[in-house]
């Protein structure tokens, strides 16, 4: 199995310039490598930087020290200092991010949400709806929501809305936020089984599970993520 | 996993449609802007973000030809060519911003011809272009009309009987009738109601996807930056302090005017 990710000595400090510049390190030295197929588990006290984590491996936050390299067209990609234009591209093939809240757009309808990602990669929309219906209709979102902007739903039904846009495009690595967080059993499982599927399938994924039944049926691995020090894979 | 469409795009994007060099306009010893660079490729939305004063319409106006800089480039790809805006002659330039260009202004009766038909608003850019079957306009503009919402039925009425979103929404369609590749807004959604807003932004989003376009869109809202901008530029005073990935600048801002802006965004 090749390596998708190569995360090398990785830290963040963020520093406030309106709060008299006051600097806040929040992650040092993190390093692992994750390969097709693995699913690895951040794990850790809440506050230790988990998400600020995932947030770096997306792009989303600056990356203050260190390499974070992903597998992106037969190259890699260093997304500590890639240019935000390759950073685009990353993420519309090869990297996904997965929380539990989704962006509603106003006036945009629930199916139409769940099959952008495939529009976007030039999927035909016939094709692209007809997915987005079985993705919903796997996640037990009622059908006479679908054609329904998401606004109004309840936080369990955006959720699930979330995570259907998600795995409809599985990219070859994935990062979750507690994608399982709040929900019932039945749907739970759906999810375990979505991201069961995307590992067979050969994609790597890194996620943050709080709940012990979802991490011992998913993880391959796991990494302890302490405040502010070295972390070690294990 | 590469579709041919993917293939297509990355033959065709390899020079940027837009390459921004040091541009800076100058009002005798006041600064409009100052040292602007970047580069912009079919796809991507580029939002501009700071205060009243910062310069953004200013250098919008550089960059969409309405303004002459001061000094620096403004290189346009044009049918396999690379254009600097700012030295072609007027005719040339006029012709450049016509084939390739689109502006979309902040009030629509600066974009529109207020004493025109709604479908001659439209179907005249057509005309300019050389089209001279009035079948195929009228049915290119009706339409243009049904993809921004507007009922065909109005393709006769004349723009002042609209209300402002449906003037905005006919502004887009004159621009975008005529194919460009790079179109430039200031502040598109600046005069409306919310839920107008919302609606607007939801048709800009998909019409960019469809078309491919490049877009350079000046705002002061940072949630119409969020749902409609790739990549992201924050100015100040003239000078661009921060640019990078709209989410990446939004939630993790590095510099402290970006710090100030955007703690001071409810949501």
């Amino acid at each position: 199995m090749s390596d998708l990710v190569r995360v090398d000595n990785v830290g963040k400090t963020f520093t406030l310039h309106n709060q008299g510049g006051v600097s806040l390190p929040v992650l040092a030295n993190v390093s692992f490598v994750v390969k097709e197929g693995d699913c690895l588990v951040l794990h850790g006290p809440s506050g230790a930087g988990k998400s600020s984590l995932l947030r770096m491996l997306y792009g989303n936050y600056k990356c203050t020290q260190g390499r974070i390299e992903f597998r992106h067209r037969n190259s890699w990609v260093d997304v500590a200092k890639a240019d935000p234009r390759d950073i685009l591209d990353l993420r519309r093939h090869s990297l996904s991010y997965v929380s539990q809240f989704l962006r509603v757009i106003p006036r945009v309808s629930a199916i139409d949400i769940v099959m952008e990602p495939l529009l976007l990669r030039g999927t035909d929309e016939k094709i692209s709806r007809d997915k987005a219906a079985e993705m919903l209709e796997r996640l037990n979102i009622p059908q006479r929501l679908w054609t329904l902007a998401p606004a109004t739903f309840s936080g369990g039904e955006q959720q699930r809305v979330n995570i259907a846009r998600s795995f409809i495009a599985a990219t070859p690595v994935m990062l979750l936020d507690e994608p399982t967080a709040s929900l019932d059993a039945k749907n739970r499982d759906v999810v375990i089984e979505l991201i069961c599927e995307v590992r067979e399938a050969g994609s790597a994924l890194i996620g943050i599970f709080h709940d012990e039944l979802v991490r011992e049926r998913v993880a391959s691995r796991r990494i302890e993520i302490q405040s502010y020090n070295a972390a070690e894979a294990a | 996993m590469t579709s041919a469409m993917d293939k297509i795009r990355e033959g065709l994007d390899l020079r940027p449609v837009l390459d921004v060099r040091n541009v800076s306009r100058f009002y005798g010893d006041r600064i409009g802007c100052a040292q602007a660079s970047f580069r912009l490729w079919p796809g991507e939305v580029l939002g501009i973000v700071g205060e009243s004063g910062s310069g953004k319409s200013t250098l919008l106006r550089c960059l969409a030809g309405l303004d002459r800089p001061t000094g620096g480039e403004v290189i346009l790809e044009d049918g396999g060519e690379s254009l600097d805006l700012h030295r072609l002659s007027e005719p040339q330039r006029r012709a450049l911003m016509r084939r390739s260009l689109g502006i979309v202004h902040q009030n629509p009766r600066d974009g529109l011809r207020m004493d025109v038909s709604a479908g001659g608003n439209v179907g005249e850019r057509l005309m300019d272009r050389g089209d001279r079957h009035y079948g195929k306009i009228r049915a290119s503009v009706s339409e243009w009309l049904r993809r921004v919402e507007i009922d065909p039925a109005r393709i006769d009425d004349l723009p002042r009987n609209f209300s402002g979103g449906m003037q905005q929404r006919l502004q887009i369609a004159r621009v975008l009738v005529c194919e460009p590749r790079l179109v430039f807004m200031d502040e598109p959604t600046g005069g409306l109601d919310v839920s107008v807003q919302a609606r607007l932004l939801d048709l800009l989003r998909n019409l960019v996807r469809e078309l491919n376009l490049a877009v350079v869109i000046v705002t002061h809202d940072l949630s119409v930056a969020r749902l409609l901008t790739d990549r992201l530029m924050v100015m100040k005073g003239g000078y661009i302090v921060e640019q990078g990935l709209t989410d990446q600048v939004l939630d993790d801002p590095q510099h402290a005017y970006t710090q100030l802006l955007t703690s001071a965004v409810l949501a």
